[in-house]
């Protein structure tokens, strides 16, 4: 019989191996999917892991890397302290579209003139518009005691159509000839997020991804506002007894993961995407708990982590055009990596242990 | 005529070897002590015999058979039940329904609350079946955990630690009991630090140290003394206390009234005092009576009127808990698991998560892991925590050496009023007498003291004034010397039970 038991402390070996085990085994049954699906497995998971970046189009594919990975990272770091902490922000997406509404607003209001300041304001604009629809959740909770999953996670369809509205209606392009959508921010020099350096897909959202790794991992290792957060997730009661007030560490945690995930939105909406459309967002802000958990709440880990998903999601559509693959094809493997982190997670505070059997 | 027979049962874990060898046997209709500082291997002794680890060496007989269960469900099948220290009780149900809910395959609802008031009956256990368990009290508690053993109708009844949250009187009650039990042929094993309950209950003792069985003796024969010499292996240091004047007011309560926190809490009604430097006064009163209440208001993890709560001039009752540390106040919770330290924390982040503030770990938010270090490294030196490492998470630590720091890392903030809730709950003799040490060298050095306990024993040997909590309300503090058990016994209120009832011999 095989029984779990509970080590003494959570084991460190484990705690670094179970993300590459998890990958392993994502691999492996994706594998046998991808075979079932009547592809061939190998070639598959070596389109999706490895031709991104070591096929001869990997140029192109590469710079892919950073403007998929930037916006997960991002917004991945700020859920994470909300994670550590105990708080469930699972609207990250709601409040990525929102950043990118109210960004995008300031830079059309402004449209045509040219201004250092437009940029700038933008960002502002980004961070609030994610940390406002993220204080819904947080001001239900703390005063009426509302569950924040489901609030923040409802408001996501609330902010899509939001979007939707906004994308047919107040920000549709004058000079679009009735076309959904708002005008090409991209093409609006002072509002635009162009690449830095040309071709190497390093984006202000890039720059503002690796600022905030750096910012979260000394906040959690040498900060009283770390200690506090993990403190608040670990031992609720411990924490109100050490000073944490936890109405407010609820509300700092959403606000931040709020800002991010906003700042995220306009990055993506003044760059990449470049205008407000219907389909704007395509589901970074719950790709980001995978990275969250993925990274072990790590800034760093989170760091590696967006990394991989961004692969997934570029390896994903070469797949999907190169092989045939269907998209859900793909969204099943990412799920797989978060079950199977989430399966052998278990060996980190347990070991397996085969001993004789004996049920009475 | 042997019940058990245990036969160099060993057990070792990693870095330490919990049982060495340890053999002894428990005769039929036996009240048999088991003895032993934390750490000693108790623990891992009845978990043995209740099926929950398995030896790595050695063996057992019951009955003369071979007796290895592989889990609690077997044990409890051959006649071995188990009263746990800590209650498994839901408290939004009923008694009945409780202890249907730990059967196997429970008779209707009915029959349980029957059973249930057949062996109360019998054994003097009073307990009304229908009852919330919320609203009981924890000597009830204990009575429905007994009856649900004694529903098994067990060859061998194993109690760890049964009285320390009992009024004297509930004690009684238990003893009747149990001796009850073992006239009838019911062997019992009972696990405890209080030297004088086992002289007055036990017929024989063995004492463990360090794993091993380090001797046996008859305790109604045996002093208190000898005993807990045998169990430390030293000679043992009783707490002195000196005699001082007090000092000045420290701390103000006036009309502390709070609202209960939650369902089964208790609320504070119009409880006033003052506690001067130099000065412990110790609060008893039966568990649920508003002691985590009083020191969640005390500590400002709830906050009160202005007005209610002063320390010297200062109105700290609106304050949170770190601006009443900066004064000078600090707390130690009961529950030293999840509330007075993060179990899987290091002890290094143990110590900042009160240290911070008066042992400035921190400059403008930015921590200094270094003296955060230095500051667990000295409570483990000074308070003699047994640990590999104060990178060691709290949970790795025995319950006995989690509350040394605890109450070190307080004490070493050299506050100038300290609220302590049970220091020395499921401590052993040599650590709970270090602990009270401390609590009197601190208030010799000029510290005011709230010492809240259930052993009374305890509030005696260190209090200078007693107080008791009943039902959220405070009797007025009375100076300790000179009180007789049952003053304390009234004081502590009339509502428990307070006759021994009536057992059929």
């Amino acid at each position: 019989m095989i029984t779990l038991e509970k080590r003494a402390g959570p084991s460190k070996a484990w705690a670094l191996v179970t993300p590459l085990v998890a990958v392993a085994l994502t691999m492996i049954v994706g594998g046998i999917l991808f075979a079932a699906l009547g592809k061939n497995p190998f070639e598959t998971i070596r389109t999706i892991f490895l031709d991104p970046l070591f096929s001869e189009f990997a140029w192109f594919y590469r710079p892919q890397l950073l403007i998929k990975g930037a916006p997960l990272v991002l917004i991945a770091i700020g859920l994470s302290f909300g994670f550590r902490a105990g708080v469930w922000n699972i609207g990250a997406e709601g409040q990525y579209i929102m950043g990118a509404i109210c960004g995008a607003a300031v830079g059309l209001a402004f449209h045509p003139m040219e201004s250092r300041l437009i940029f700038p304001l933008m960002v502002l604009a980004g961070a609030f518009g994610g940390w406002a629809w993220a204080m819904i959740p947080g001001v239900l909770r703390v005063k009426f005691g509302t569950n924040e999953i489901l609030v923040s996670l409802m408001l996501v369809y609330v902010a899509e159509q939001l979007l939707a509205s906004m994308a047919l209606g107040a920000m549709r392009n004058p000079e679009g000839m009735g076309f959904p959508g708002s005008r090409n921010l991209a093409q609006y020099p002072s509002a635009a997020n162009l690449e830095l350096i040309k071709d190497s897909g390093m984006h202000w959202g890039v720059v503002a991804a690796l600022i905030a790794v750096i910012f979260a991992y000394v906040t959690l290792s040498r900060h009283i506002f770390g200690f506090q957060v993990r403190l608040a997730g670990q031992s609720p009661r411990a924490a109100n007894f050490a000073g944490v007030n936890p109405a407010g560490m609820i509300l700092i945690c959403l606000g931040i993961s709020g800002a991010l995930a906003g700042l995220a939105g306009l990055f993506e909406v003044a760059g990449p995407a470049g205008q407000i459309s219907i389909d704007f967002n395509v589901g970074y802000g719950f790709t980001a708990i995978i990275v969250a958990f993925l990274g072990r709440l790590h800034p760093i880990g989170i760091l590696l982590a967006g990394g991989l998903m961004a692969l997934t999601y570029i390896g994903g559509e070469i797949a999907q055009s190169n092989l045939g693959l269907p998209g859900a094809a793909i969204q099943l493997l990412q799920g797989m990596l978060l079950f199977f982190l989430l399966a052998v997670d278990m060996l980190t505070n347990y070991r397996i242990k085969f001993g004789k059997g004996g049920t009475v | 005529m042997t019940l058990l027979s245990l036969q160099g049962l060993t057990k070792a874990y990693p870095g330490v070897v919990a049982n060495d060898n340890v053999s002894f046997e428990i005769g039929r209709g036996e009240i048999h002590a088991l003895l032993g500082e934390n750490g000693a291997g108790k623990s891992t002794l009845v978990k043995t015999i209740y099926g929950l680890v398995n030896p790595d060496a050695g063996s057992m007989l019951l009955e003369g058979a071979a007796f290895a269960p592989p889990e609690p469900r077997a044990a409890r099948k051959a006649g071995v039940a188990m009263v746990f220290q800590h209650f498994s009780l839901f408290d939004a149900l009923n008694v009945a329904e409780n202890i249907a809910l730990g059967m196997e395959n429970p008779p209707p609802l009915q029959d349980v609350a029957e059973q249930v008031r057949e062996v109360s009956d019998q054994y003097g256990l009073p307990l009304d079946p229908s009852r919330v368990v919320g609203d009981l009290s924890a000597g009830e508690r204990q009575r429905v955990e007994i009856i649900r053993c004694l529903l098994q109708d067990p060859k061998l009844l194993i109690m760890d630690e049964p009285t320390s949250v009992l009024t004297p009187q509930e004690v009684t009650i238990l003893f009747e009991t149990l001796r009850k039990l073992a006239s009838e042929g019911t062997s019992i094993l009972y696990i405890s630090h209080k030297l004088e309950e086992i002289r007055a209950l036990c017929d024989h003792a063995t004492v463990l140290r360090m794993g091993h069985v380090v001797g046996e003796c008859d305790p109604s024969q045996t002093s208190a003394r000898e005993m807990a010499e045998l169990m430390v292996g030293a000679v043992l240091q009783v707490p002195e206390k000196p005699d001082k004047p007090a000092g000045n007011v420290a701390l103000t309560l006036t009309g502390l009234s709070a609202p209960a926190p939650h369902e089964f809490g208790t609320a504070l009604r119009d409880i006033s005092l003052t506690v001067r430097r130099g000065e412990v006064l110790g609060v008893g009163g039966v568990a649920g009576n508003g002691q985590d209440e009083l020191v969640a208001a005390l500590s400002g993890e709830m906050r009160v009127s202005s007005g209610m709560v002063r320390m010297g001039d200062d109105d700290i009752g609106h304050m949170p808990p770190n601006a009443r540390r900066a004064l000078g106040l600090c707390a130690a919770p009961e529950e030293r698991n999840g509330h007075a330290a993060a179990p899987d924390m290091t002890l290094i982040e143990n110590a900042l998560l009160t240290g911070n503030v008066r042992k400035e770990l921190s400059s403008r938010g930015f921590l200094k892991w270094d003296r955060a270090r230095d500051f667990a490294a000295e409570i483990i030196e000074k308070f003699d925590v047994r640990t590999p490492s104060a990178g060691s998470t709290a949970r790795s630590l025995s319950g006995g050496n989690l509350q040394k720091f605890v109450i070190g890392r307080e004490i070493l903030q050299d506050p100038d009023v300290l609220i302590i809730n049970q220091p020395t709950w499921g401590v052993d003799a040599s650590a709970a007498a270090s602990i009270r040490q401390a609590i009197l060298d601190l208030a010799v050095a000029g510290a005011a003291v709230i010492l809240i306990s259930q052993d009374l024993d305890e509030l005696m040997e260190i209090a200078d004034q007693f107080s008791a909590l009943n039902e959220g309300r405070m009797s007025d503090p009375r100076p300790a010397k000179g009180l007789t058990i049952d003053e304390i016994g009234l004081m502590l209120g009339g509502s428990h039970d307070m006759e021994v009832s009536h057992v059929d011999a």
